[in-house]
């Protein structure tokens, strides 16, 4: 994963509550082995419609994602989240993110923002009145910079730090080696194993 | 001194855990993975490219469900190569799989729990959103992502926060046309689509306890559609009889440590949930979903709602979009709306006991003309018993396809799709936009509701009928 600390950019505006995963990458996107290539399916159904908000092209260019509450319900897929960034986006705001989702986008170096109501209504006016409006995300400060929008959002510090470095965390678990050896040799004698 | 009261979770959280420390995630333990094609071959393709293999194949099941063909057609070339990929990756890395053909083989959620090896206090973790199913035995077991996929076969462990806990609590005696589907749409209903947010449900109360294991499944299963982490029930003298005997059930000696411990499980008294929601199961109806959430719900009695009713904006605007999309009208009742399709399927509703219910309400009857009615039976297993039942004949003879097992028509990755503008009467979890195949219109049910409908012609209940 590619380190992340600031995310700069314009926001594209998607006020619709409930933003499943199904219209983020549809499903038949998922028959695909490998892990880029879906910028294309990305609100595949919904990009039909020229008045969708993706083919505005005054948010053309966009990298920050200005989303509905409970963003990402829905199936595991981290196609969603690849899809976002294969389309060049690096960080997605709302109130409230599936929990899923919110895993996903921050393994793969997609910044998940949760703001409260009255910030993110005051930024849809914003981004809205000017789509040009340049946003600040600063991941280190926990800052939220946008015209007539300053605000401070939580992420918890273990998840901010693989952030930052781009850590690895297979390697990072792999550190506890010896405390799985130990678990695993304490298990109860009657939990199956689906050998042969 | 006593310990402190402890919720269910709480207990079989506690004991996964490997390592804690302070401003980080737990570190678990993961008892059982499972796998499938569609979500799988990015993380395997991972662990080739950092020179890793599978820490516990023994603790790791694969299977073939999402996109597999269930009738005699054979895949597109596309989801062959996935397919294919699922078979390389099981023999590269020593993984148990159980392909297409197999008699083994079905959706995961119905395969696991049928071999008996999802049991109770274990965790339980898969590339699939609806791995919550497993938390009808008394397991803790949620849906993870690609990349999570890839950390659990390097280390069979997965880091996870301490999630917040919420009771659902539904007491009294269930009518008699109202099914475990109803109960879990019924609490969607009133929790709404993220009131399980960052939360483990724990269902409880007599009306879950009356529930077969089957009916838990159904329940726990959609606990993902209210955006919770997991549900589970508390494992009971049912759990137990539905678990002894089966192929990877504990045996003999090893079965009594496994009973005496699984007895300890259940919440004990005093413990507190941050979160609880009370039901009258005496008051619940058979429940049709009319929009495009599994929260916009009303009962077979009721009709479609106007928008303009909602208080709230988000969800009056997201009514508004539902209705055009789903091309409804409001204030039309529910039973005077035509399909054009029924599914019975999914690892909501097709185990044995869900084509039971179904096929007693269409034996002796026919489908409506002009409907399309697809059985896709959730595991080959489950579809050998119900032909040993004679459920086959029954369906057939009704006008229903009788196909394999597979997800089939619930996501619409192989060919079982929604054709644009199609209404289906479906026993799936999931009525977003398009779930079913592009610009399909899907209306979620309980199985015995989906027969009546394939009979009727329009939603019906069993009742209903002549």
């Amino acid at each position: 994963m590619e380190p992340i600390r600031l995310v700069v950019g314009r926001a594209l505006p998607l006020p619709r509550a409930d933003v499943d995963t199904d219209q983020i990458i549809p499903s038949h996107w998922l028959k695909r082995l490998e892990r880029t290539g879906y910028g294309a399916g990305l609100f595949e159904a919904w990009r039909r419609d020229p008045g969708f908000v993706l083919n505005d092209p005054r948010y053309r260019g966009a990298s920050i994602l200005l989303a509905g509450p409970n963003f990402g319900c829905g199936s595991s897929r981290e196609h969603a989240v690849w899809a976002l960034h294969d389309s060049g986006f690096r960080a997605v705001v709302s109130t409230r993110f599936a929990d899923i989702f919110k895993s996903n986008a921050l393994r793969n170096g997609l910044l998940t923002v949760e703001l409260d109501d009255a910030t993110v209504a005051l930024l849809f006016d914003a981004v809205r009145a000017d789509p040009a409006a340049e946003i600040a995300i600063d991941l280190e400060r926990r800052t939220f910079e946008a015209p007539g929008v300053h605000a401070r959002f939580a992420i918890d510090d273990y998840a901010r730090t693989r952030l930052l470095e781009g850590l690895d965390d297979v390697g990072l678990t792999l550190r506890n080696e010896t405390k799985i050896r130990a678990y695993e040799t304490a298990r109860p004698d009657w939990l199956p194993t689906v050998r042969r | 001194m006593g310990s402190p009261a402890r919720t269910l979770s709480q207990k079989v959280w506690e004991r996964h855990v490997v390592h804690r420390a302070h401003g980080e995630p737990d570190l678990l333990y993961v008892d059982l993975h499972l796998v499938h094609e569609v979500t799988s071959p990015q993380a395997f393709d991972g662990l080739r490219l950092a020179g890793r293999g599978v820490r516990r194949p023994d603790l790791t099941l694969a299977t073939m469900d999402h996109n597999v063909p269930t009738d005699e057609h054979p895949p597109e070339d596309i989801s062959a190569r996935q397919i294919e990929a699922m078979a390389v990756n099981a023999r590269e890395f020593g993984i148990r799989c159980f392909p297409v053909g197999d008699a083994n083989q079905g959706i995961v959620h119905v395969i696991s729990p049928q071999l008996g090896l999802t049991q109770p206090g274990m965790t339980i973790v898969c590339g699939d959103s609806h791995t919550s199913t497993h938390g009808a035995l008394g397991a803790l077991a949620w849906g993870i992502g690609t990349s999570e996929i890839e950390h659990v076969l390097a280390t069979q462990t997965i880091a996870q926060a301490v999630p917040g806990s919420m009771a659902i609590t539904v007491d009294g005696t269930l009518p008699s046309d109202c099914a475990a589907k109803d109960v879990i749409l019924a609490i969607i209903a009133r929790i709404g689509t993220s009131g399980g947010v960052g939360r483990i449900i724990e269902y409880r109360g007599s009306a879950i306890a009356a529930l077969s294991i089957e009916g838990r499944m159904t329940v726990c299963n959609m606990s993902i559609e209210a955006g919770a982490r997991a549900g589970m029930v508390a494992p009971d003298d049912t759990t137990f009889a539905w678990l002894e005997g089966r192929p990877f059930a504990p045996k003999a000696r090893l079965w009594e440590l496994a009973l005496d411990d699984w007895r300890s499980l259940p919440t004990d008294e005093g413990a507190r949930f941050e979160n609880e929601v009370f039901i009258d199961a005496r008051a619940l109806r058979p429940y049709v979903t009319w929009g495009t959430n599994p929260a916009q719900s009303v009962t077979i009695d009721g009709a479609v709602p106007d928008p303009d009713g909602i208080g709230d904006e988000a969800r009056r605007e997201a009514a508004r979009r539902a209705l055009r999309y789903q091309d409804l009208r409001p204030g039309t009742p529910v039973r005077e709306i035509a399909v054009d399709a029924v599914f019975i399927g999914s690892c909501t509703n097709a185990r044995l006991e869900d084509l039971r219910a179904a096929s007693e309400v269409v034996r002796g009857r026919r489908v409506r003309a002009g409907i399309r009615a697809l059985v896709v039976p959730g595991s080959m297993r489950v579809k050998s018993d119900a032909e040993r039942e004679g459920l086959d004949r029954v369906f057939r003879e009704a006008g229903f396809e009788w196909r394999d097992a597979g997800c089939s028509m619930c996501l619409g990755m192989n060919p079982d799709v929604l054709h644009r503008g199609e209404r289906c009467a479906s026993t799936s979890n999931r009525n977003f936009e398009g779930r079913q195949g592009p610009g399909g219109r899907t209306h979620l049910v309980s199985p015995a509701v989906a027969a009546a409908t394939a009979i009727a012609g329009h939603f019906a209940l069993p009742s209903d009928l002549r």
